[in-house]
């Protein structure tokens, strides 16, 4: 497969590419902080995946292979779009199984499957500063990082504990990041923040619209913030997939009608399309 | 099963695309606008897309506009994703807007001033009467009387003042400047920067906060010291050549706004100035941008910053409506692993508070 000859391979000139693995680097040494980088302009609106696009742009090599995920599924109209576009541009092999992929771009969501050291998982990020609805000014929040003032986060959540009996962020939770920097996950559920504790594989997080990139690198101990006596509890719907049955998965609640029907379905397609045809072929195995 | 209903997105999306291509060109019994006459004929808005677009280019201009269906910012994005893809070459020298080609200049502080006041093809003193006339199409209007001598250059009426050492100057500079194409904005930004940011800013957000400053919200007592319009050349120096080059002229506005400053401990009381430049004929955001400008002095020159107006952070990272329309825009995407973790919670503190208000009493003994 060959890439659309109008434009670099990977859309971005080698020059931009070059400047935004620079960054990748100063984000990889320092663990969970975020580095400013020259966003360009994409074809893609901001805040529909630029900064996953520039970072996997920067990072792809032809025989790379690469999958994206928005909600966790491969075919969500934007991730269809963002797939379609590096298949454009890059003309890369692209995949929905996650086991197959190097590089994963994703939008609110860890796949279920667990990433190895050869894979690199890109997060999509809309906002990269964890405290901006504590403190939107930057310049604020750049001095706190400086000093590892984290106090207002930690009130904050002592706050849900004090009125709601538990923290009330149910996604995009805070967490530590090697014991040092405060960091957002991006929007994925709490659910999936245990899974970023370390990781095999190398995250990577690019905000285009933001111009910051930050990373986790491999094995990096991730924290999701809580109290000794209030710990962290990732919360998932209390029912298996309709499809599949895991009663492990990430699941989507699907309204059926309007009546309160409803079932609830794995948001990792990919996983949930893995489960249901092992689980057919033992079937025919038994037959 | 109703879950198959999300499947498919791939082939919905170039259906979707297919449908967006037959609306954009309306009924095809109608003739197709072209590129020229969105060019020549609607030339304002080709103008704003150029400034908003941060791209000089007319013909592409008008080719964004014709794609987005007559969507500014929406042409405007189609612009800036194009220009992204082009080589950065170098900055080019300052613009003497002093050795302007004058087709429209007044100033509002002066009766008249060397130069004089040009009214220029402006919509001032149009009474709004739709033209009914326009509806049908009609011969091409005579052109219009020209004087007999050119117009000669005119010195700006900020010069003016700062010669009388009533106006600050602005320092000068042969540092590069910062080109936000290129790097993030920084805090706090340079002028250089800040003035790049409002140039590409939305005319919209501009013009409601400079509206804010005339009604109380960080004002100064703004003065049109001048606005002109008209040609200037671009001039260029490549480091292979060593030697500055003309390449080309271009269309821009500039206002210069002359603000009563009642002086700090540093500054002697004088006017100070808040300055307004965008490509083409942008007079309302050159205007709106001016007064920006000068709110955003305020902590430079020890003034209190409590209107949004002059609140850096809160100006320069949300006038670009190319970010804007994608970030808010972005909430129509999927969001439903968020949503259903939010659900989730809602559930669970509904449950809790149900709990606890159906048995007050038994939560005491347990307490």
């Amino acid at each position: 497969m060959s890439h659309d000859p109008g434009y670099n391979f990977a859309y971005l000139d080698e020059n931009t590419k070059r400047m935004i693995r620079r960054t990748l680097l100063k984000a990889v040494a320092i663990p969970g902080h975020q580095v400013p980088f020259g966003a360009r302009e994409m074809p893609l609106p901001y805040g529909w995946g630029t900064g996953g696009i520039q970072v996997t742009a920067a990072i792809l090599g032809p025989r790379d292979v690469l999958k994206v995920i928005d909600q966790g599924a491969d075919d969500t109209t934007n991730a269809v779009s963002i797939r379609r576009f590096f298949n454009r541009v890059a003309g890369v092999a692209t995949t929905t199984r996650t086991p197959e992929a190097t590089v994963i771009q994703t939008r609110h969501r860890i796949p279920e499957a667990t990433l190895t050291e050869q894979q690199i998982l890109v997060y999509q990020v809309p906002m990269p500063e964890p405290l901006f609805r504590l403190e939107p000014r930057l310049t604020e929040t750049r001095r706190m990082h400086a000093l590892a003032d984290y106090g207002l986060m930690h009130v904050k959540l002592y706050e849900d504990i004090a009125r709601h009996g538990h923290v009330a962020s149910a996604y995009n939770y805070p967490v530590m990041v090697q014991e040092r920097y405060l960091m957002s996950p991006s929007p994925i559920p709490a659910f999936d923040n245990p899974k970023m504790h370390r990781m095999p594989a190398l995250q990577l997080f690019g905000a285009g619209r933001e111009k910051k990139i930050y990373a986790v690198p491999p094995y990096t101990a991730v924290r999701s913030l809580d109290f000794e006596d209030h710990p962290f509890r990732p919360h998932r719907a209390d029912a298996p997939c309709t499809l599949c049955g895991s009663r492990t998965s990430y699941l989507d609640e699907v309204v059926t009608d309007d009546r309160g029907g409803r079932m609830f379905v794995c948001s990792d397609t990919d996983y949930c399309e893995d489960r249901q045809s092992t689980q057919a072929a033992r079937g025919e195995q038994a037959a | 099963m109703a879950y198959v209903a999300v499947k498919g997105g791939e082939k919905a999306i170039s259906h979707a695309h297919d449908w967006l291509a037959e609306t954009r060109r309306g009924n095809p019994a109608l003739p197709e606008l072209e590129v020229d006459q969105i060019e020549q004929q609607l030339g304002l808005a080709v103008d704003r897309v150029m400034a908003e677009g941060a791209c000089h280019d007319r013909g592409l201009a008008a080719l964004a506009i014709k794609q987005a269906q007559g969507d500014l910012i929406e042409a405007a994005f189609l612009l800036r994703a194009y220009r992204t893809t082009l080589p950065r070459f170098g900055h080019a020298a300052p613009l003497d807007t002093a050795t302007m080609r004058i087709r429209r200049r007044v100033s509002a502080t002066y009766k008249d001033l060397p130069g004089g006041q040009v009214l220029g093809p402006t919509y001032d003193y149009t009474h709004r009467l739709l033209d009914f006339s326009l509806a049908a199409a009609g011969e091409a209007p005579p052109p219009a009387p020209q004087a007999a001598v050119a117009q000669p250059e005119a010195l700006r009426v900020t010069e003016l003042l700062a010669r009388e050492g009533l106006m600050a100057r602005d320092s000068e500079s042969d540092a590069e400047p910062p080109d936000l194409t290129r790097q993030p904005l920084d805090f706090p930004a340079s002028r250089a920067a800040r003035l790049q940011n409002l140039a590409r800013g939305d005319e919209g957000f501009l013009l409601g906060l400079g509206y804010s400053t005339q009604r109380g919200y960080g004002g100064n007592h703004p003065f049109v010291g001048e606005i002109r319009q008209g040609h200037v050349t671009v001039a260029f120096t490549p480091p292979e050549l060593g030697f500055e080059i003309e390449l080309g002229d271009i269309l821009v506005t500039e206002c210069q706004m002359v603000n009563q400053f009642h002086g700090s401990k540093a500054e002697p009381p004088q006017f100070t100035r808040g300055y307004g430049l965008v490509l083409g004929a942008g007079e309302r955001k050159a205007m709106a941008m001016s007064l920006v400008d000068r709110a955003l002095m305020a902590g430079e020159l020890g003034e209190d910053r409590v209107a949004p107006a002059q609140d850096e952070e809160f100006v320069l990272l949300h006038s670009d409506n190319v970010e804007a329309t994608g970030f808010v825009e972005h909430l129509k995407l999927p969001h439903y692993v968020d949503f259903q973790s939010e659900l989730e919670v809602v559930r669970r503190m509904r449950a809790t508070a149900i709990a606890e208000a159906s048995s007050p009493a038994e939560k005491e003994l347990a307490e």
